[in-house]
Formats: structure tokens, sequence, C-alpha cells
């Protein structure tokens, strides 16, 4: 139906009622389809009005219409409540970095499981053939886990900086999510819902202890990363006042951080796929 | 038109290849008043008219027939350089004066500035001149010894397309809209905030009659998407916004016509409600009717019909493609659901039109309220071939001659589509090509 081959994630008429379907007047249910979809739905606005065309300006009729949506989305969970969590936890950072940080420490090999036990060659899944262009290492990063959770679940969840499926606020976490979790490569998103990824990144802020060293280089890299980033005022001002600010504009205030950001000693295939990176992480998809 | 026309194909214009070059994109069409003229505008800037064939005796079913009159460039990109952007010099819409003599006007505009074009025919050309050779050299002086009239000698026939006058600078946001005035002499311009009316002899200056940019930017929710001239009314316009809602100004009423003297609206309908109601709401374009009683809204799923002297609800509504409902969480993903289209009328009112996906386009019968779906395809190009109609399956069961929702090609769009304003005469653009159709004469 559509070129790309996107995965159609909405198309269960004989489920939950999808986010295009009719809800009616009736109070919407706080399923956990229903919240992950409308996460879904807010990452995917955010990422409309961010990524701006470089050359031309924007449709303002379209970005308008995108920005009314995540302001309806705002409201509603604002109404449920979701809206203070994912705000706290933002609140919670001490800055921005932090927020990256939880993820990073996914991506970083751990001194301590390298010692213990060597690295099992992984087989190439289809995961992994996906990915090849992204950086070394986070492919690094997923053959870490992948290894450390088939060989031991109770050390990788200590390894971890907080445990994913035992966070009490999120209902949309399940306690079965941890393994799962775990296994998985950060960039590898095709499988996980998108919010899913996003309620990871700020389920471990919420109790996040202890809270691991801003690695200085990191906190370099992204010094340019607003945290207002769901701020949809900020956005939108944003991107009427400077309308060329996109993917490549990004990269350009990211180069001179580069190659101190990935000290582990590899190098990034391309800027560019270390943006798509980088956005991932920042989405969370 | 009655229940049972049938629709043949006359004309396909364009490039036959599945490669579609960028500039070749058809961004507008437009029949002049008479219909003998046929304008297109694409995305490289070019305008290219059509000249309708006069009936010949012998076939008078081959009444649709059009070739190639004129073509000119009618915008070239542009880069701001306060911004750092650049200015497309695709043409958003094309608006035919009203003929007052020999030439033909017209106005194109892309996103900033509008163009008035005088289109002229030279048949005739001077010849003998004193001082000029035939082929425009110059002749010694000495070797002229005597002196004669130039005289006027036919020639082959000459279309010319110049630019008489430029209107620019007026707009900081994008125009989507031009439309002249029925008093022939002013025209207005709308952007996605504000709205201009210009006279067509003055380039330097224009008046504001609408503005709805909020103070702060930070506060804008909704923005102009169209906006037309009364056809008899030379003192009243409407402009429609992304919030699905119409407004009617009387220019009479103020200088600045902030204040509209009709909104047309239709509440929400609260079983439909989600997260996509407000973008499937905009209104894409509005219309009037020749005669002036009507108006016709388009959204992303239907067309209503208004009555000017009723607000709260249309008096007809009709859906272009409803199997679409279920699918907006994926058009949104990949960005049809902003796609803008357009609607006209038939000549005579009774019948509306407008484009859908998979280069289908909708024909409404208001008479008889049947509608029917028919396909812009080069797969059906014989000579007055008869369009079959097409049906998109919804439910599980697909009959025969059935298309399913899931198969539709979503590149395939027709965005713009135009009528005939005398005859039964419709021009529907793909998404690089123009076909051309008429109706069946028994």
């Amino acid at each position: 139906m559509f070129a790309k081959g996107t995965k159609r994630k909405f198309s269960d008429p004989g489920e939950e009622p999808a986010l295009g379907a009719e809800l009616g007047p009736v109070v919407r249910p706080l399923s956990s389809t229903y919240s992950l979809q409308r996460q879904s739905l807010l990452d995917m606005s955010l990422i409309k009005l961010q990524l701006c065309h470089m050359l031309v300006e924007p449709n303002l009729c379209r970005s308008v219409l995108i920005a009314n949506t995540v302001r309806q989305i705002q409201e509603e969970m604002t109404q449920d409540g979701t809206w203070q969590i994912m705000t706290q936890a933002l609140a919670a950072a001490q800055c921005p970095a932090d927020r990256l940080v939880a993820t990073e420490v996914l991506c970083r090999p751990s001194e301590a499981l390298a010692a213990a036990q060597s690295p099992k060659p992984l087989p190439a899944g289809p995961e992994e053939e996906e990915e090849e262009e992204e950086e070394e290492v986070v492919v690094a990063a997923a053959m870490e886990e992948d290894v450390d959770s088939e060989a031991n679940p109770l050390s990788s969840s200590s390894f971890l900086p907080a445990p994913f499926g035992a966070e009490p606020g999120w209902e949309d976490e399940e306690d079965d999510s941890e393994d799962e979790d775990s296994e998985e490569c950060p960039s590898d998103a095709e499988d996980v819902p998108d919010s899913r990824r996003g309620d990871q990144v700020f389920g471990t802020f919420e109790i996040k202890h202890p809270a691991p060293p801003p690695d200085p280089a990191l906190e370099e890299l992204f010094s340019d990363v607003d945290p207002s980033y769901y701020d949809l005022d900020t956005v939108l001002t944003g991107m009427q006042s400077t309308p060329k600010m996109g993917p490549y504009d990004l990269l350009d205030s990211l180069s001179p951080h580069a190659a101190p950001a990935l000290s582990t000693g590899t190098s990034c295939r391309s800027d560019l796929n270390e943006l798509d990176h980088i956005m991932e992480i920042i989405v969370g998809s | 038109m009655c229940v049972g026309v049938q629709w043949c194909f006359s004309q396909v214009k364009g490039a036959v290849d599945d490669d579609v070059a960028e500039a070749d994109i058809i961004s507008t069409v437009e029949f002049n008043h008479s219909g003998e003229l046929l304008a297109t505008g694409d995305k490289g800037g070019r305008i290219v008219i059509f000249q309708q064939e006069p009936e010949s005796g012998n076939q008078p079913q081959c009444r649709a027939e059009y070739n190639v009159y004129s073509t000119f460039q009618s915008h070239e990109p542009e880069f701001d350089y306060l911004k750092s952007l650049e200015i497309e010099e695709k043409i958003n819409k094309i608006r035919w004066l009203p003929q007052k003599n020999a030439a033909h006007f017209l106005l194109s505009t892309n996103d900033k500035t509008i163009k008035l074009w005088k289109i002229s025919e030279r048949d005739k050309r001077p010849e003998g001149y004193n001082l000029k050779e035939e082929n425009g050299r110059y002749k010694d002086p000495y070797s002229i010894t005597a002196l004669r009239v130039p005289v006027f000698r036919p020639t082959d026939l000459m279309v010319e397309a110049s630019p008489r006058r430029v209107f620019s600078n007026a707009h900081t946001y994008h125009i989507n809209s031009i439309s002249v005035n029925s008093d022939c002499e002013t025209y207005l311009s709308a952007d996605d905030l504000r709205i201009n009316l210009w006279h067509l002899e003055i380039t330097d200056h224009s008046f504001n009659i609408v503005d709805i940019k909020p103070a702060n930017m930070e506060d804008l929710t909704e923005v102009i998407t169209a906006s037309e001239f009364h056809p008899n009314q030379c003192n009243t316009f409407v402009y429609s916004s992304s919030k699905g809602a119409v407004r009617l100004c009387d220019m009479r009423a103020a200088a600045l016509c902030d204040q509209h003297t009709k909104i047309f609206e239709e509440p929400e309908d609260p079983n439909y409600r989600s997260f996509f109601s407000e973008i499937i709401s905009s209104i894409s374009d509005v219309k009037f009717s020749h005669t002036g009683r009507y108006m016709m809204t388009r959204d992303y799923l239907s067309v209503k019909i208004w009555d000017l002297n009723m607000e709260t609800r249309p008096v007809e509504t009709y859906q272009v493609h409803e199997y679409l409902r279920s699918k907006l969480c994926s058009l949104y993903e990949n960005d049809c659901i902003f796609d803008k289209f357009e609607c006209c009328w038939s000549g005579n009112d009774s019948v509306v039109m407008t484009g859908s996906y998979n280069n289908f386009f909708r024909m409404l019968d208001r008479g008889s309220g049947q509608d029917v779906t028919l396909e812009a395809s080069r797969e059906n190009i014989q000579p007055q071939s008869v369009l079959r109609p097409c049906n998109v399956s919804t439910g599980g069961k697909r009959k025969k001659d059935e298309i399913g929702v899931d198969s539709l090609d979503f590149n395939k769009k027709i965005l713009h589509t135009a009528w005939h304003p005398l005859d039964n005469i419709i021009a529907v653009a793909t998404i690089n090509n123009l076909y051309i159709f008429n109706d069946q004469l028994n």
C-alpha cells in the first residue's frame, strides 16, 4: 500500500480502537495499546515538525495542523496524568545528556562482562543485517547485550541502570519486557513499538540510582540538544524563526564533537548515520 | 447532466514514461471563460496553453480536441537572501481575465509573486523597411536611393506571451489563491495568513483586507487555505481555513475584513472524533457556483455544497473516498493526509467533480444524487473509448473488477481538475499528464 514498505501499525479493526477510528464520546480506555499508539503518534508528529526542508520554506498549513495534533495529544495526556510523568522525568534530568546517557549505557561495553566471558560470535540475524550501516559501536553493544542476556539475565539487570520492567508508574511496562528489551540493540526499531522505547528512556529516569557519572564527551556532544523537544511552543517558534534548522544543521553543530563522543574508539561510517542514530535516541523510535 | 451520461477519452498530454521529471509535475489547470483555451502550470514554472480546435462538421464528437497554443516560462526560481531560502517557481494558480480584445490575459502566481501575462497572436509582419534588410541587418545608407512605405504581409501564426505586470513583495507567506473580481479591475491574492487586494494596473502597492496573523506566532492554530471572489457581487469574497470554516466577507463593511459577515461551519460529528478530525476537516478548496447562490468546499474525505443563505450546515454532502477513514493514521504517516484536492462545478452547476488517489476522479451529480468513479489511465486511450466506472471494495469480499483499498496507489493522485464553462468537456491532471474527456453525444 505504501511505497516504502512502512510497517502498518494501526490496522487492527478487531482489537482496541485505533487512533484513527471513531472513539465516540465515551471515556477513552487507557489501555496499553491506545497509549502506545498515542505515544507513537506524538513521536511521529514531533519528527515531522522537526525535520523541515532544508532549502524551501516548510508548508505552514501542514506544520500548524501537525502542531495542533501534538497539542491535542498533549492535552489528553495531561488529563490522563501521563504527560506529567513524562515532563517530570525530563525535569529530573540534571542535564540533557542524562536522558541519552541512559541509553548510552546500553551501548557502552561493560568491562566486567568483557573480563568475565569472551563474547560469543553472534550469528547475523535479520536485525543485524538491517542495521548494517549503523555505527559499529551500536552493533558491538548489541552483541554485548545479547551475550549478556543469554549468559546471565540477572547480571544484565544489574548492569542496566534501572529495571525496565519494574517501574510502577508506567502502565505500559510489563514484567517480561525486561528480557525482550535487554536483548535488543537500541537502534533496532522494527519490532518494538515506538512508545515502548520512549518509556524505556523515561523509565530509566524515574529511579536512576546510582546516577552514572555523565560522560563529559557525551555531554559535549549533546549540549545542543534541547530538553524542550517536547515543548510545542519552542518547536513551533523555533521552526518559524529558523526554518532552515533541519537535520543538516544539527549535523553541523555536532561535527566538532563527533570525534570525542565516540571515544569508544570506533568511527562512524558516515555522519548521516550518526545523525539517524541520535535522532532515534532522542525520539525513542 | 442527466443520469447515464458516459464519459469518453479524448486526449492525453504529457510524457509517457513512468519516470516523472519533477519540473513536469502539473500544479494547476484552468479553462478560460469561453473554454477555448486551457492553461496548465507546472512545478518548473512553465505555463502551457492549449487551444480548442474548431469543430469540424465531419466529426462533431471530436469537439474536445486541444492542441498546444503557447508555452512560456512564467516564473523562475528565486532565492530569498534574508532567510536563506529558495522560492519555488512552481505555479500555484492560474486565473484568466475575461477577454476584452483580441489578446488573452491571465494571472499566474508562485509562492510569492503574481504576474499578469498577455497572450497575443501575430499573423502579419511588416516588410519593406528602408534601413534594414529582410534578415535584420542594417543596409549601407549610401546604397539607399529611394524610399518606400513598409507594408504588412501575412505570415505564419505566432503566439507571444509577454509579462505586462509583476506584483511582488506583498506576501510574507506562501500564496495559495488568486481570484479576479467581477469588476475586472481588481483581484485578490491570499497566503497562509493574509489576503491582499490589488488593482490590475497598479503593481507597487496593494491593500491588505484580511490578516489573521496572531501577535505571537506561538498562538497560531489556523491558517487560510483558499479564497475566492463572488462571481457577481464585487464586494463579496470568501476564504476557507485549516479548521474547516469558511468566512464570507463584505468589503463595504470595513477596510480590514477581519470580522466576517458570515461563517460557514458544520459542527463536528462526535462519533467521528479522532486525533485526525481537525486535519481532515481542513478545507483544501472553495469554489462558488456559476450562479453565485452556492459554494462548494473540499476537505480530505468529502465535498460539501453550501447555500450562502444558510451558515449552519451544508445543503449537500458527498463522500469522495470514505474507505480511507480507517486508514487515516497511515495516511498521516506518509503525509498523504495533507494532500490538497481541488474541486470544480460543471457549467450548469448540476455536477461537481473532484480527484482522488489511484488516478481516480469522482463525478457527483447533484440532481440525481448519483456518483461515479472514473480513472485517468493510459490503458484506456482509444479515441472516444467510454470510461468504465471503477469501484473500490471495502469489505472482505471483493467483487470482480473491484480494487481493494490496500491496492490503491497513493502516489497517483489527481489534485487538479477543470470543467469547460459551457460544455461537458473536462480536463483532469494526473501527476504529469493532462487528460481531456468529453461526454458521449448520442
